[in-house]
C-alpha cells in the first residue's frame, strides 16, 4: 500500500547502478576516505597548529553526536508503550518473496545446515538447553502482518509466523526482569534489543513467511521479527539467544546507528 | 525603548537558522540512502556526515535544537504579542497587490518595524511549514508509537513525500528570504544589531495598514 512501492515507481529507472561494489568495499571506501582525511589535515598542517584543531575534532565530533544518540535511546524507552499495537495488514497486502537486505548481497548468504542447527540459549536463563527445529515447530504458532521499515525508508508488509518471544522466554525461564535480548547470527551478525520490545505481544520467532518455512536468503530457520522495530534489529539465521543485564553494541550501531531504533 | 529584534528573538532566529542547515543537509544524507526520485541525488558536498548513519546522528541532533528553539520561539511569539503585532492581520487583496509590485521590483521596505503582506504571509507559511515538518518528521520517526501521526499522511511513505515537499518548501522560502535580506541588508543588519528602536506598548503604535509602507 505503499505510495511509492519500489519496482513500480515512476520515478526510479528500472536498473540502477549496481550497489554491491559499495557495499562489498564498504571498508575499503571508508579506508580511503580516511586516508583523504589524513592527507587533507596534513595540508593543512600549518593551519591546525595554529588553532590547536585536528584529526582529533573529528572524533570528537563523532563522540558527541553518539552522546545524543545515546540519550535519544533513553528517551525512546519513555516513549515506547509496550501495549501499543502497530498496524496490521491484510493476505492481499502481504508482498511475496520478501525483500532481502543483509550487510552484503543475496548471492553470498550462507545457508544454515538445518540438520545439524540448534538454538543455544546463553545468559540470565534457568534453562539452557539448546533447541531443535522440531521443537520449536512444535509450539504454538502466532501470525503477523505487519510492515518491514528500513532505516534506509524503504518498507514493504510481511505475513510472518512462528513462536511469541514473550512465551519462548516465559518458557525457558529467562529473566523477565533483565535489561536486553541479544540474538546472534550465524552470519556473526548480533543485535541486542530492551526487554520491553521483546515482550511485546507483536515481537516472534519468525519459522514461516506467507505460511511457508522461510527460505535462506531470509533468515532460515529462524529469524526475529518485531513490529516495534527497525528492520535491521530483527536479525535472521539466529543461532543463539541471549538474555543479559550488559548492553553490547550490535553490527549497525558499531557502524554508528541508532541502538534503540524503535518505531 | 527596545529594539525592534530584541536580543531574545535574534539569538533564537540564528539558532534556527543553524539548526534548519543542520537538518537540511543532514536530510539530504539520509534520503540519498533510499531515493524517492530516481533522478534525484544530491551531492556529497552539500550533504552533512560521510554516511547516512552520520547523517541520521546529526539530524537527530538537530531535531532537538530545533524543536526545542521552535518551541521557545513560539510561545514568545505568543505571549509577548510579537505575532499578531507583526505577523496579523494578513490581508488577501493586499498579498495580491504587494505581490505584484514585489515582481516588478517596486516593493517598499522603508519601515523595518512593518511587514508588508507579502513579508507576513511568508513568515506565517514558513512557521506553518516547519510545524507541519515537525508533525511529519515525528510520523516518520516513530510510525507505530505515534501511529495517528502517520496516518495523517496516509502511510510511512507518504508522510516521507511529505517531509520531502515540506523540506523543499522551507529552501525555497531560504532562497527568497535570503535574496530579500542582501538587497536590503539593514534588514540583515536588524538581525544582528536589533535594528531600530520601537515604542514598548503596541497600542500606541498605529497598525498602519499601507502608505507609509508603499
Amino acid at each position: 500500500m505503499s505510495i511509492l512501492r519500489r519496482p513500480s515507481s515512476l520515478f526510479r529507472p528500472r536498473r540502477g547502478p549496481d550497489q554491491s561494489l559499495l557495499t562489498e568495499n564498504r571498508a575499503l571506501i571508508e579506508d580511503i576516505d580516511r586516508r583523504k582525511l589524513l592527507r587533507g589535515a596534513v595540508s593543512l598542517g600549518a593551519l591546525s597548529m595554529l588553532t590547536g584543531c585536528d584529526i582529533a575534532e573529528q572524533s570528537q565530533v563523532q563522540s558527541a553526536l553518539r552522546s545524543v544518540s545515546s540519550f535519544n535511546d533513553w528517551v525512546q524507552a519513555r516513549i515506547f508503550d509496550p501495549n501499543k499495537l502497530a498496524p496490521t495488514y491484510s493476505l492481499d497486502q502481504v508482498v511475496k518473496p520478501p525483500r532481502f537486505n543483509a550487510y552484503y548481497e543475496i548471492e553470498n548468504v550462507k545457508p544454515v545446515d538445518i540438520a545439524s542447527w540448534r538454538l543455544e540459549l546463553s545468559g540470565l536463563i534457568a534453562d539452557k538447553r539448546p533447541w531443535g527445529l522440531d521443537q520449536i515447530n512444535a509450539l504454538p504458532e502466532q501470525e503477523v502482518i505487519i510492515k518491514h521499515i528500513c532505516v534506509e525508508g524503504w518498507d514493504y508488509i510481511g505475513q510472518w509466523s512462528g513462536p511469541n518471544l514473550r512465551q519462548f522466554l516465559t518458557q525457558i525461564g529467562a529473566d523477565l526482569t533483565a535489561k536486553y535480548v541479544a540474538f546472534h547470527g550465524q552470519d556473526d551478525y548480533m543485535e541486542s534489543i530492551d526487554m520491553a520490545s521483546a515482550l511485546h505481544p507483536q515481537t516472534i520467532l519468525a519459522t514461516k513467511y506467507a505460511g511457508e518455512p522461510i527460505t535462506d536468503p531470509f533468515g532460515a530457520p529462524l529469524r526475529l521479527r518485531t513490529a516495534v522495530k527497525l528492520g535491521f534489529k530483527n536479525p535472521k539465521w539466529i543461532r543463539a539467544i541471549e538474555v543479559t543485564n550488559t548492553y553490547q553494541e550490535g553490527f549497525w550501531e558499531k557502524q554508528g546507528f541508532n541502538w534503540f531504533s524503535g518505531l | 525603548m527596545k529594539r525592534m529584534h530584541p536580543v531574545v528573538v535574534r539569538i533564537m532566529h540564528w539558532t534556527n537558522a543553524v539548526a534548519m542547515i543542520i537538518m537540511i543537509m543532514s536530510g539530504w544524507k539520509i534520503y540519498n540512502d533510499e531515493v524517492i526520485f530516481g533522478f534525484l541525488h544530491f551531492p556529497d558536498a552539500v550533504t552533512l556526515g560521510p554516511w547516512a548513519q552520520h547523517g541520521l546522528q546529526w539530524h537527530f541532533f538537530g531535531m532537538w535544537v530545533l524543536g526545542l528553539n521552535g518551541l521557545a520561539y513560539l510561545i514568545y511569539g505568543i505571549v509577548t504579542g510579537r505575532f499578531r503585532r507583526l505577523l496579523l492581520p494578513i490581508s488577501p487583496r493586499e498579498v495580491i497587490r504587494e505581490a505584484l509590485a514585489a515582481l516588478s521590483f517596486r516593493l517598499q521596505h522603508a519601515d523595518l518595524t512593518h511587514y508588508n503582506a507579502v513579508q507576513k504571509t511568508l513568515y506565517v507559511g514558513v512557521i506553518l511549514v516547519i510545524i507541519l515538518q515537525v508533525i511529519s518528521g515525528l510520523a516518520i520517526w516513530k510510525p507505530v508509537q505515534f501511529s495517528f501521526l502517520t496516518a495523517l499522511f496516509y502511510d510511512f511513505q507518504g508522510a516521507r513525500l511529505a517531509h520531502f515537499f515540506g523540506m523543499t518548501a522551507i529552501c525555497l522560502f531560504m532562497v527568497v528570504h535570503i535574496a530579500l535580506a542582501l538587497l536590503v541588508p539593514k534588514t540583515l543588519l536588524a538581525m544582528i544589531t536589533g535594528g531600530p528602536r520601537v515604542d514598548d506598548d503596541p497600542a500606541s503604535r498605529a497598525p498602519s495598514a499601507h502608505a507609509s509602507n508603499m
